[in-house]
């Protein structure tokens, strides 16, 4: 919020609240909107982008822009990712003057088809480029939904991670764990957008309301940057007395945070509390400090703030970004010097907990210096996706004598590896 | 033989050994050793028991070896336990002394310990021990004991050691397949730090460290009391875990190697040295660089000592030990330990030697039994408060005993 809101703005009054803008993009993210815009969502402007006209048509949101060629034949993607980055990419001035003005984009979507996938990243380079700070949220499709979807899902995924400055993601099979055995396909399919929508309502509060204890955008940011598995995310509320404690249990008990081992094992955790005029210094302390507990590991940012049609209820609004694997491939264009720096370090520190056996290290210094230079210099951002490689648990070191002990795991560290190894140490 | 109560038997499972200390309870009140037995242990890994068939034969062989050595029958045992399952914690109880005159009795020192018991553990844990700090008076601090003071509130500190229950009852079930009598558990930290350290040394504040095969064990006493325990699944099978796979070699080779050429720091001399290893027929099997090995064996035992400083750390208890770093367990062995460690914790550190026993020198002056001589020294203060309160039924056994050797 300070970024933009202080020095573009022409009043600088205090408190601005910035100018926030939500795409919907393909069909599901269109879906999204509507549910959006039937609560008190005001103050922030809703734009639909599909490909498809008839979805449109339906649509609430009071900007559509249809991404339409001759290519298509207004038959939409078909669920090619490739054609609807296509012409999001013809199109991208289009765009690109859609988010002028915006401090920051929301773009909500749901990844695997042509569409959302094709297009979102597309958008979110666009927003970046016309200055305003991107916020994707998305979902990823039931593993039913075939391995095509996942896949496109993914990279769809990955590269709008490179561009976006933070990415919600919801792996719609994590819904399963809400709906029973008869609930109808439709209703899932509500379930997974409400969830999506409830967490675009708890950030975009976060970031209008009056705070009285403030996030800026740039912690949510940064919070969301850089983890890469998903995130999950859980928004609560509240009433009573014992409002504070309630909050907590139901947080904790809820099930897209698999009753809390989530935010155990989370690296990062936002938490936003909203209560109306009387929300009490003593219940926000009580909570986070129950929320703290459930995250001993995790960096925590929170935020509080007031909102009065909320009258006496309390809302807790949790995100949690779980660690990723540490990404080891230099992305092809990278990034600004300052990252540059970032990455690269990283390179070179992974490289001992790479597990190869290091009396022999898994590079040349030629090799290396190959890898560097090919990452300072390039374009600013992050783009392209990273490569799976270091996903595959290479378990190249024999654990000897303690392979089949329980594994003595000190702050994530295997402490049965061998020292030397651990710290790097060449034996030569 | 002996009179059967005078005689207490420490026994330890260890990672590496299994090992039975006999001791005796001299008439002036004071503790010799008189007997040791020891097995090679070849069913547990970091202090758990993995294979309790082995694990029981090892036992027996220990025992047997012990009884022949002290010429008594053994039947009771203090057992040690050990495993990354322990944790030690402190906890405070609250007890109101309701009594008119305010004067705090014994049974108000009782409640309060009871209460300060009272935790809320996990089900499947289990209380090792609950030993006391120091007793407050109204918030007054210090108070060593309460009783004849007084006061209306009456609060206690406990250090908490607690485990598995299950992972407990291995050890406790295997020796009660053997017929004997398990008269207490006691961790196996506790019982080193009972062994070597002495009262002003307690006052002192000080910690030990019982690096042995599987675990890494220690305890931190601060004005006399308790006041930290930990444990760390590493010790010296981990070391010769590295050796062999860094200088690879067979495991055993490598224990071998770390015997005889091993030590905690990297000097100048090693630089370029070799030793060659030879098969049966002395032909040269591989040349091993002495460097290597000892910079294998360095950097895991500094970790060690890291891992325990920084714990340490975060119990805010560094500063506080004045006496300085005792060491024992089998890793105390490795040449130049003490000098590592030093380097590692920033105070002075020596190794530990039993005081106020006396006996086999044999067994007294090896830091491997420590731990196993503590127990046994565990079991005489044990037998001792004991003594001071007959239970019900030693009483009956007394009289009953007394009636039989009269008729």
């Amino acid at each position: 919020m300070k970024t933009k809101s202080q020095t573009s703005a022409a009043g600088l009054e205090p408190a601005a609240v910035p100018a926030v803008k939500i795409f919907g993009v393909g069909s599901t993210g269109v879906a999204m909107l509507d549910a959006l815009n039937d609560g008190d969502f005001a103050g922030a402007a809703l734009v639909a982008v599909n490909t498809d006209a008839s979805s449109l048509a339906s649509s609430s949101a009071a900007v559509k822009i249809q991404l339409e060629t001759k290519l298509l034949r207004g038959l939409g993607t078909g669920g090619d990712p490739e054609r609807g980055r296509a012409i999001a990419e013809e199109q991208f001035a289009t765009l690109k003057t859609a988010c002028e003005g915006t401090d920051v984009v929301f773009v909500i979507t749901g990844l695997g088809g042509g569409a959302g996938s094709g297009i979102s990243p597309v958008l979110a380079r666009a927003a970046r480029e016309s200055g305003a700070l991107v916020l994707a949220f998305v979902t990823l499709p039931f593993v039913c939904e075939g391995n095509r979807r996942q896949q496109q899902a993914q990279q769809g995924l990955d590269q709008l991670k490179a561009v976006a400055d933070g990415v919600v993601c919801l792996p719609c099979q994590k819904t399963f764990k809400l709906i029973d055995e008869n609930t109808s396909v439709l209703d899932t399919f509500r379930i997974t957008d409400g969830l999506l929508v409830e967490s675009v309502r708890g950030v975009w509060r976060l970031l209008t309301r009056k705070g009285l204890i403030r996030i800026h955008f740039d912690d949510l940011c940064a919070l969301l940057r850089d983890r890469h598995a998903e995130s999950v995310f859980a928004c609560v509320e509240a009433t009573g007395p014992a409002r504070a404690r309630e909050v907590v249990e139901k947080l904790v008990a809820h099930p897209l945070l698999d009753e809390g081992r989530a935010l155990a094992e989370s690296g990062a955790v936002l938490v936003s509390l909203m209560g109306g005029k009387e929300l009490a210094m003593a219940e926000v302390n009580r909570v986070m400090e129950q929320i703290g507990r459930h995250c001993e590991h995790a960096q925590i940012i929170m935020g509080a703030a007031v909102d009065e049609s909320l009258k006496n209820r309390l809302s807790v609004t949790v995100i949690a970004a779980r660690p990723g694997p540490v990404p080891m491939e230099l992305p092809p264009l990278a990034t600004t010097g300052d990252s540059a720096e970032q990455v690269t370090g990283r390179g070179i520190v992974a490289r001992p907990g790479s597990r190869c056996a290091p009396p022999t290290p898994g590079l040349t210094p030629e090799q290396r210096d190959q890898i560097l230079t090919r990452n300072v210099g390039s374009r600013a951002r992050k783009t392209g996706s990273r490569m799976r490689q270091t996903q595959l648990a290479l378990a190249i070191v024999s654990k000897g004598r303690f392979d089949k002990s329980e594994p003595t795991i000190h702050k994530g560290e295997d402490l049965d590896i061998p020292t030397y190894i651990r710290r790097g140490v060449a034996l030569n | 033989m002996f009179d059967d109560s005078s005689i207490i038997v420490g026994l330890e499972i260890g990672t590496s050994k299994v090992c039975a200390v006999v001791g005796e309870r001299t008439a002036d009140d004071s503790l010799n050793i008189i007997g040791l037995g020891q097995a090679r242990s070849r069913g547990v890994r970091k202090g758990e028991i993995v294979d309790p068939a082995q694990a029981e034969e090892d036992v027996r062989n220990a025992i047997v070896e012990a009884e022949q050595m002290a010429d008594v029958e053994i039947r009771n045992v203090y057992l040690g336990v050990t495993g990354a399952h322990i944790r030690g914690f402190n906890n405070r109880g609250v007890h109101p002394v309701v009594s008119a005159d305010r004067e705090i009795t014994e049974d108000d020192v009782q409640d309060v310990v009871k209460n300060a018991k009272a935790i809320n553990l996990p089900t499947e844990n289990n209380v090792v021990h609950a030993i006391r700090q120091h007793f407050f008076v109204d918030g007054q601090a210090g108070i060593t004991n309460p009783v004849g003071m007084l006061g209306s509130r009456l609060e206690v500190d406990v250090h908490v050691v607690h485990g598995i229950t299950n992972r407990l009852q291995n050890a406790i079930r295997l020796v009660k397949g053997l017929q004997l009598e398990v008269d207490d558990i006691v961790f196996s930290g506790l019982a080193s730090s009972l062994a070597l350290l002495s009262s002003e040394q307690k006052e002192l504040g000080a910690l030990v460290i019982d690096v042995g095969g599987g675990t890494t064990d220690y305890v931190v006493y601060t004005d006399g009391v308790i006041r930290h325990t930990g444990v760390l699944a590493i010790g010296g099978d981990h070391v010769s875990n590295d050796l062999a796979y860094g200088l690879k070699v067979p495991l055993s080779r490598a224990e071998k190697l770390k015997l005889e050429h091993g030590s905690a720091l990297v000097d100048k001399e090693c630089k370029g040295q070799t030793i060659t290893i030879t098969n049966e027929l002395g032909l040269p099997l591989k040349t091993i660089n002495v460097e290597h090995l000892r910079r294998i064996m360095s950097l895991r035992l500094e970790e060690i000592f890291q891992l325990v400083a920084q714990d340490l750390e975060q119990a805010g208890l560094y500063d506080y030990l004045r006496a300085g770093v005792f060491l024992s367990g089998g890793c105390a062995r490795v040449p130049q330990i003490a000098p590592l460690a030093e380097q590692v914790m920033q105070m002075p550190v020596s190794l530990g030697r039993t005081n106020s026993i006396s006996g086999l020198k044999s067994a007294l002056d090896q830091p491997e039994f420590i731990s196993a001589i503590g127990l046994v020294k565990f079991g005489s203060f044990k037998s001792r408060k004991r003594e001071g309160k007959p239970s019900l039924a030693q009483g009956i056994k007394g009289v009953l005993g007394r009636f039989l050797q009269r008729s």
